[in-house]
């Protein structure tokens, strides 16, 4: 094993300053290496990550940045995640960023953890540290019998040691997993198998909701005399019963449901984003990348178009679950209420929930378990809230709550509609000379968070005493929210890209995956595409004219072409870099339309795909392929509807149908790998080129532009009959 | 007592859950098999399938009581090839649906060893993954069908 290389190293010829690698955040923050990486009596290894698992692969990932850097078999760690109090505080799971930080504070943390067992084993052996070998955790050095193992050098110094500075980390050349195929998922065999998630949890009490039909409804009149085999929780709106057995649970709250009398509290506003609504938008030219408040220039533009998509739904398999335990009299030093959540971000959570119950932060724990997919902000967070209230009506109890199917569709926080308009000029040799897109919508982001003005959980509202959400603000921070991805991969010479934030959304919105990158990127691909037919260019030349100097991308696109074997036939592609620095993908998508039914099936997809560098290969492929799958369904099927008091009117598999096994194309993905890089965040990448992919295979079919989501055989029509 | 087997072994419930959805049954306190699960309660997503009797059922609603004397299996109990192929193949994402996938393919597979790929999709048309898992579950599921 080489001497690993110091990170500090003189820069610049005129030696003035130190090049240092920083440390990643993570450590500065929390630097006790005890705080990540744990070496456990039995052997084994334990990480700690404060990021959650949501079926992305996480945890199996981070295990092997972990072995690899400790030079442990994979099958010795563990790795714990998001539990207030005992994981590192690292936010929430969210944006694609979970590999970028927690997996840069673990590889981090494990690099310093051997060194320090190292430089003990120098010391106890009389070897330099160079001439040490480390296989699975055992330390040998040349000619020297006595052998050592990691877990006969640890101490307590070994773990409250604090990590001072940047350590240099084993070079990716040497890399025995990472990388490497063959990784077996750590939670998959027990999801087959056994209770693993929040909804399997032991509890006394099973609670069920009784809902009302929107969040603009309350309780008018609740007729209590309905036999009551369990508890009932009547706080203002919010309805809950209680029972031990969940069947009862069940049946119990769909007889209080009979006698609730509902009544519309509150009117919302309309749900399109109509040219009133626009008129009154406020608009946010991006400048540097980050919107500012003011007028957007005008460019002049000779082409243009208008896209679009509808509200769509998160649509988690599993509705939302949350367990919680409110102690009667606990000790002062222990927490008073104890939640289980499938949340993606739980020391959010927490700091929520104090505000709303009146609790010290300290006096609740919250426990990631998992939960089905979510895809962004899901009731996740809402259940727990859900059960907490419950659970404080029967103290020393813990209650598991559960949503139904109907709460699940009819309560999620909805991913927002967007409309999109974009603007072009090309010049004489078919270049764009000129690029506008305008992006109005509502909020994609309005996770709970203890510092938001309101309480973001959806009974708080409901409440006796109602705790009201926050108003809705534009995030003006670059690439999120509505402007995710508005700005172009390419290199234009003139460009007005604005974001159109519109206030009161009719329902709460907000993060699904990729937020308004899949809308951006749907409309900046198919618009590339009617500029390169008006250019008479093919599709993939047109875009090679504008990608400049980035090689990268380029080599995206080539590897997209060269799986596909190219664009001929029914063919359509998309293009591009999420959030403008993470992953960059290409997607080709072969489509088949039915002349008599106009229903579009999708019968490949090819994905290329560079995410620098790659931790697991077969995780990484799951990600790009699931996004693609799921943004086929949205494009295809998904649109969600109001009643005509607002509430949502899909609420079941059948008014709100997804993609099924037998209309899912074959995929085919190819990784471009970077080992030199670091890794950056893919599991959003693939929803915008996949999208945008799908609408320029169906023009490439058809010759129909189908510029409105979802491409439903009546929007086909509609398109046909002009 | 109502007596049934479930993946094998003697099990029972009392007769006042006869005509409780036998997802809750299975899942409560007595038995605690919690690989069937809820998705919808309404059979349009297939979270909750098991097999009675070797054909695949909705938990979520089928009466317990039409279980008496019959043999239900879940996805615990299949250790053969369907789900060790599917595990092994990573060939799923959050994992919910997984349970309810092993159960309809394992009935296809007793049934016919040798699915094409149009043929495994068929069977489970049925089973909604939200993930978008459903293409290397069928890559895993054409594999084990030796094509």
């Amino acid at each position: 094993m080489p001497l690993r290389q110091p990170a500090a190293r003189a820069a610049g010829a005129n030696g003035v300053g130190r090049l240092v690698t920083p440390l990643p955040p993570g450590l500065t923050t929390v630097p006790s290496l005890g705080r990540w990486i744990r070496l456990t009596d039995d052997g084994r290894v334990v990480a700690l990550t404060g990021k959650v698992e949501i079926g992305q692969g996480l945890l199996t990932a981070l295990r092997t940045v972990v072995a690899e850097e400790l030079d442990v078999e994979p099958g010795r760690v563990e790795v714990v995640s998001a539990h207030t109090g005992r994981t590192p505080d690292e936010g929430t799971t969210a944006g694609s960023m979970s590999i970028e930080t927690s997996g840069a504070n673990l590889r981090q943390a494990s690099a310093w953890a051997r060194r320090l067992l190292l430089e003990r084993a120098s010391n106890r052996l009389g070897v330099p540290v160079a001439r040490l070998d480390v296989a699975d955790g055992e330390i040998r050095a040349p000619g020297v019998n006595e052998r050592l193992d990691y877990w006969q050098l640890i101490d307590a110094a070994f773990l409250d040691f604090e990590i001072p500075e940047h350590t240099p980390e084993k070079p990716p050349a040497e890399y025995r997993w990472v990388g490497h195929a063959g990784q077996r998922r750590v939670d998959v065999e027990a999801k087959a198998t056994a209770a693993a998630f929040v909804h399997d949890a032991p509890a006394e009490l099973h609670a069920r909701l009784v809902r009302p039909p929107s969040v603009n409804h309350r309780l008018a009149e609740l007729d209590i005399r309905v036999a009551s085999p369990g508890t009932l929780v009547v706080d203002g709106s919010f309805v809950a019963v209680a029972h031990p057995s969940e069947s009862e649970a069940v049946r119990w709250a769909e007889r209080v449901a009979d006698k609730a009398r509902w009544r519309l509290a509150l009117r919302s506003p309309r749900a399109e984003i109509d040219e009133q609504r626009r008129a009154a938008a406020a608009a946010f030219p991006i400048r540097d990348g980050r919107p500012v408040r003011g007028p957007r220039r005008e460019i002049p533009t000779t082409f243009r178009a208008t896209y679009s998509r509808p509200f769509l739904m998160h649509a988690s398999l599993g509705p939302s679950a949350a367990s919680a335990l409110w102690h009667a009299d606990g000790l002062a030093s222990a927490p008073r209420l104890v939640i289980e959540s499938a949340s993606q971000g739980i020391e959010s959570l927490r700091g929520v929930i104090a505000r709303a119950t009146g609790l010290d932060v300290d006096g609740i724990e919250v426990r990631h378990v998992a939960g089905a997919g979510c895809y962004g902000h899901n009731g996740a967070d809402d259940a727990a809230f859900d059960a907490a209230l419950v659970a404080r009506a029967v103290p020393g109890r813990k209650v598991l709550l559960k949503w139904s199917r109907e709460d699940e569709h009819g309560f999620e926080p909805l991913g927002p509609p967007m409309h999109i308009e974009m603007g072009a000029k090309l010049d004489a040799r078919g270049r764009v000379a000129a690029w506008t897109h305008d992006v109005y919508g509502f909020t994609h982001v309005s996770r709970p968070s203890p510092r938001a003005a309101g309480v973001d959980l959806l009974s708080a509202r409901l409440l006796g005493e109602p705790l009201e959400p926050s108003p809705s603000r534009p995030a003006l921070a670059p690439e999120v929210g509505i402007h995710r991805n508005a700005l172009p991969i390419y290199a234009f010479p003139a460009q007005e890209v604005t974001k159109h934030f519109i206030a009161g959304a009719p329902v709460r919105t907000s993060a699904l995956r990729g937020l308004g990158a899949q809308g951006n990127v749907f409309a900046i691909e198919s618009f590339m595409d009617e500029l390169a037919h008006e250019a008479d260019v093919s599709p993939d030349e047109f875009r090679r004219r504008h990608l400049g100097q980035d090689a990268r991308a380029v080599a995206v696109l080539d590897a997209a072409l060269a799986a596909s074997g190219g664009l001929a036939g029914n063919r359509g592609l998309g293009l591009a870099r999420y959030k403008n620095r993470q992953c960059c993908a290409a997607v080709v998508a072969e489509v088949a339309v039915d002349d008599s039914t106009a229903a579009i099936r999708v019968a490949k997809l090819w994905i290329a795909a560079d995410a620098g560098r790659v931790i697991d290969p077969d995780g990484l492929r799951n990600q790009l392929e699931g996004g693609a799958i799921q943004a086929l369904s949205w494009c295809l099927k998904e649109a969600v509807t109001f009643d005509s008091e607002g509430a949502v009117a899909n609420r079941d598999w059948e008014s709100y149908p997804i993609l099924r096994f037998s209309e899912v194309p074959t995929v085919e993905t190819v990784l471009v790998d970077h080992p030199e890089l670091d890794p950056v965040g893919a599991g959003e990448a693939t929803v915008g080129p996949t999208s945008a992919a799908l609408a320029n295979a169906v023009f490439a079919a058809t010759g129909l532009r189908v510029r409105d989501l979802p491409m439903t055989p009546e929007r086909l029509r509609q398109v046909a009959a002009g | 007592m109502i007596a049934f087997r479930l993946d094998g072994r003697a099990a029972q419930f009392s007769e006042d859950q006869r005509d409780t959805p036998l997802i809750y049954v299975l899942r409560d306190d007595g038995l605690r098999e919690m690989t069937p699960k809820f998705g919808c309660g309404l059979e349009q997503c297939g979270a909750c399938r098991v097999l009675v009797d070797g054909s695949p059922e909705y938990a979520c609603t089928l009466p317990a009581g039409a279980v008496a004397n019959r043999h239900v299996e879940t996805s615990a109990g299949m250790d053969g090839a369907v789900r060790r192929a599917l595990i092994d193949a990573n060939a799923t994402q959050c994992g919910y649906c997984l349970p309810g996938i092993v159960v309809a393919a394992e009935a296809l597979f007793r049934v016919d060893p040798h699915p094409t790929r149009d043929q495994i999709a068929e069977a489970l048309d049925a089973q909604l993954c939200r993930c978008g898992s459903q293409p290397r579950v069928l890559r895993a599921l054409t594999a084990l069908a030796g094509w």
